[in-house]
């Protein structure tokens, strides 16, 4: 009730004109930029920061928060529609939205991305309002050892059951975690796998630069191969009733939806891992239980639905760190923490208490900056699939700059660009050869998260290897890990065993 | 698609004219400006002291108007600060880089062999020098420093020290405490003190000696208590807590907070930074900010501040020397 009655307060302060402005003017800016590779939500906020002190506080933030839910958003636009991440939350987008656009669904695809951010945001916002300052404390109980087996149970829902060749999947996870391991040593500061003194790789490979390299240009190529005839990619026209059509099918999803809300709304929330974690989590767990495993990654909507319900439930999530610990979960609240800190609020545990006005205003904007994005991005579907019919000799050199363009925009630096040439060529041979991709960028993801979390455990538990299964948060999730991992043996002796040998094809 | 390009770049363009306008009028309007937004490399990972304030001076600049480009803070806080530090040495001759430096700024090049001299980067302005208070769990019985000592010792080396990354501040400000008190405990790094604090409160590891702006949000919520300041008078924020020379131990030990450039700076942008630097150093927001975080906003620049980050440097190998080579105690 008390909770009820400061949320109504926050709305009288979010649904002041001002603010209703400002939220749609920071969705629609936010989405625009979310849809641009190479520019996230970072980069807009960092940039709109100074026209934030020209109004007061709770507005700055609220017009903040608006760009960034707007990026969440955006970010799917150029992943179903051109295949290339248009944001590093949106790179499991492309698994299948690209997919489905290339079958000519490509309005279907960005309508399932706008309803589940909607239904990812809204729930997550809700579990916000709820539940806030119990879930800091969750958030404090998870150590270096529950980290670690978080991000081990984030690799076995990939290869445990998922509808590709095991082993090759074994083999992506393992070639992904070798390149998170380029770079500097996290602990010590030593330099590893720097190829001789190769000054580009000493900051690491980063997984835009892989995803961009093996979804972007090694997609266009593989389709330049494929349709050297006929262009393959359908003109995709999206009327009233196929937008009805899609809310319906949409409708279907609710579990696929509500799982990604939840598991998103907690990766989310803690400091280290993020939205990008999280919707690669949420496609994995997605795939695992789904009836079809197989048609994940070939235009399968729910392979849609379940990262971006979960990147913008995350977003969501990242905030409460943010403003319960003082904490930021990702870059982009480590902006808004700079910000308020200059505004002379101190985020942290007593905020909740010293500044509630301020609190529930931003989370009511939480709400109303969630209905407009929705409105917003459904109403320029035609204009984003309408680009889609230009020629695919077109739209393919297209691609390739923008391609070039997002590899180079965030580091400023060739040596970027030669691994995105490298990447997309690496990418295309093993399309050919049917190793699955996406197993690769999530082990780039999750590999130093994972890797420091191992090395923390192991020194502060004197080398006790046993420390993972004996608290009992991480040997939870260590269980249900291995379980995910046995359960497909079990399912392959059942149904015994020499018909499966077989390869997959 | 172009009907989307081109709404973009109108987007773009009223934002950059509105930069433009507020560059104008800003106190800096002559001489030499930044032509494109300035990168402000963080030598830590997001959340600590030095990311705090790093994101403070960016919105101080901001806001003020003291830069005519926006401020972009970047954290490469990775390996103990050396990505950073790599970062600023492949950018020489860069007028758009600046880096917020801490103690690792010497500590890291001496550990490692990222082929860093920090001779070679430009002194900008040192803006503050910050403390180290010793920290534990406000659930823990550890009331006092002959507690800790107590504590640490009963646990036959398994008490658990967090702190960032091995051989940078925390380390070895944990080395100092381990010879005077003739203890040993395990040194457990995170990527930043932010993290640490975390951890302290959610008790993954037993103590800390978080800068008091990591741990102050912990600290009023009554989840975090403070043993000891590693200060040579107490600190104004806790009058309550003794310094470790009033106990008899003579261990004081500070980290500056400070600004450089990469090799070959030019003169005009070095001169530019120094001056946005001198005005955000006169602003009531970091005097608010420095005196509630018992920071000593002790400003330097050029040659005397070279002068001082080459002398802290050798105090730093001795330091590092006493330790062991890599740092770890």
């Amino acid at each position: 009730m008390d909770t009820l009655a400061l949320l109504a307060d926050g709305f009288a302060t979010s649904l002041s004109p001002l603010n209703l402005m400002i939220v749609i003017l920071g969705v629609t800016a936010g989405l625009f930029i979310g849809a641009m590779p190479g520019l996230g939500s970072v980069n807009g906020v960092a940039i709109v920061l100074p026209l934030t002190f020209i109004v007061p506080p709770s507005s700055a933030i609220i017009l903040l928060c608006a760009i960034y839910y707007g990026a969440m958003y955006g970010g799917a636009i150029s992943s179903i529609l051109l295949g290339i991440p248009g944001a590093s939350t949106a790179v499991a987008t492309t698994f299948d939205g690209r997919p489905m656009a290339q079958q000519g669904k490509a309005g279907l695809a960005l309508i399932a991305a706008a309803v589940a951010s909607f239904v990812g945001g809204t729930i997550s916002v809700l579990l916000f309002t709820l539940f806030a300052v119990p879930l800091a404390d969750l958030a404090l109980a998870f150590g270096p050892a529950e980290e670690f087996a978080l991000v081990l149970l984030a690799f076995t829902t990939f290869v445990g059951l998922g509808g590709d060749d095991k082993l090759k999947t074994v083999i992506m996870i393992c070639l992904g975690l070798v390149l998170s391991t380029v770079g500097l040593d996290l602990i010590s500061g030593q330099p590893r796998l720097i190829f001789g003194d190769l000054p580009g790789f000493y900051a690491g490979i980063s997984f835009l630069v892989l995803a961009i390299g093996v979804y972007g240009i090694g997609e266009i190529l593989y389709t330049i191969e494929t349709s050297r005839t006929a262009p393959q990619v359908t003109p995709a026209k999206i009327t009233l009733r196929d937008l009805g059509d899609g809310v319906r099918t949409m409708n279907k999803m609710w579990r696929t939806m509500s799982l990604g809300s939840f598991l998103g709304f907690f990766v989310g929330m803690l400091p280290a891992a993020g939205a990008t974690p999280a919707a690669l989590m949420a496609y994995g767990i997605a795939r695992s239980t789904s009836k079809n495993p197989k048609s994940f990654g070939k235009g399968n909507i729910e392979g849609v639905a379940a990262p971006e319900t979960a990147n913008n439930a995350a977003s969501t999530g990242s905030l409460l760190p943010m403003l319960t610990l003082g904490i930021p979960g990702s870059p982009t609240t480590a902006l808004l923490l700079g910000g308020m800190v200059m505004w002379g609020l101190m985020p942290g545990p007593m905020l909740f208490i010293e500044q509630p006005d301020f609190v529930w205003g931003l989370i009511s904007s939480l709400y109303t900056a969630n209905f407009a994005a929705v409105a917003i991005n459904i109403a320029l579907i035609p204009l984003f699939v309408w680009a889609l019919r230009m020629p695919f000799t077109v739209l393919c050199a297209l691609v390739i700059v923008l391609c070039i363009v997002g590899g180079f925009a965030p580091s400023q630096k060739m040596h970027d660009v030669w691994l995105i040439a490298g990447f997309g060529v690496a990418g295309y041979l093993l399309r050919k050869a049917d190793y699955p991709l996406a197993p690769l960028v999530l082990a780039l993801v999750l590999g130093p998260l994972m890797e420091k979390s191992f090395r923390q455990t192991l020194i502060s538990e004197q080398g006790n290897i046993l420390a993972f299964v004996e608290r009992p948060l991480s040997g939870t999730f260590i269980a249900i890990a291995v379980l995910f991992f046995v359960l497909p043996l079990v399912k392959y002796l059942r149904k015994g065993g020499a018909r499966s040998i077989a390869p997959a094809e | 698609m172009i009907y989307k390009m081109t709404r973009r770049a109108a987007l773009a363009g009223v934002a950059s004219i509105a930069m433009i306008a507020a560059g104008a009028t800003s106190a800096l309007a002559e001489g030499w400006k930044p032509q494109k937004p300035i990168e402000m490399v963080i030598m830590a990972g997001q959340g600590g002291g030095a990311d705090r304030i790093a994101r403070l001076f960016q919105s101080i600049i901001q806001k003020e108007n003291l830069a005519s480009m926006p401020v972009l803070p970047v954290n490469k806080g990775g390996g103990s600060g050396a990505e950073a530090l790599r970062y600023l040495k492949d950018s020489e001759g860069d007028a758009h880089k600046i880096m917020a430096t801490l103690n690792s700024y010497y500590t890291t090049p001496l550990r490692t062999d990222i082929g860093v001299d920090i001779e070679e980067f430009t002194p900008i302005a040192r803006m503050a020098i910050d403390t180290f208070v010793l920290w534990v769990n406000a659930d823990s019985d550890v009331q006092t420093l002959d507690d800790f000592v107590a504590a640490v010792k009963a646990s036959g080396g398994e008490w658990k020290m967090g702190g960032t990354g091995t051989g940078q501040e925390d380390s070895l400000v944990t080395a100092m405490l381990e010879k005077e008190f003739g203890i040993k405990v395990t040194y457990v790094p995170f990527g930043g003190g932010g993290d640490v604090a975390k951890n302290v409160v959610g008790g993954h590891v037993d103590s800390s000696v978080n800068n008091p702006s990591e741990a102050m949000g912990f600290y009023k919520a009554g989840k975090m208590r403070p043993i000891m300041a590693l200060t040579p008078e107490r600190i104004a924020v806790f009058p309550d807590t003794p310094t470790a020379r009033e106990l008899g131990h003579d261990i004081v030990y500070s980290m500056q907070r400070s600004f450089v450039g990469p090799k070959d700076m030019p003169a005009e942008a070095v001169a530019y930074y120094t001056e946005m630097f001198r005005m955000v150093s006169e602003t009531e927001e970091w005097k608010t900010y420095t005196a509630d975080n018992s920071l000593n906003a002790d400003f330097l620049t050029g040659d005397a501040l070279q002068a001082y980050f080459l002398e802290e440097r050798e105090k730093h190998a001795a330091i590092l020397a006493a330790m062991g080579s890599d740092g770890s105690s």
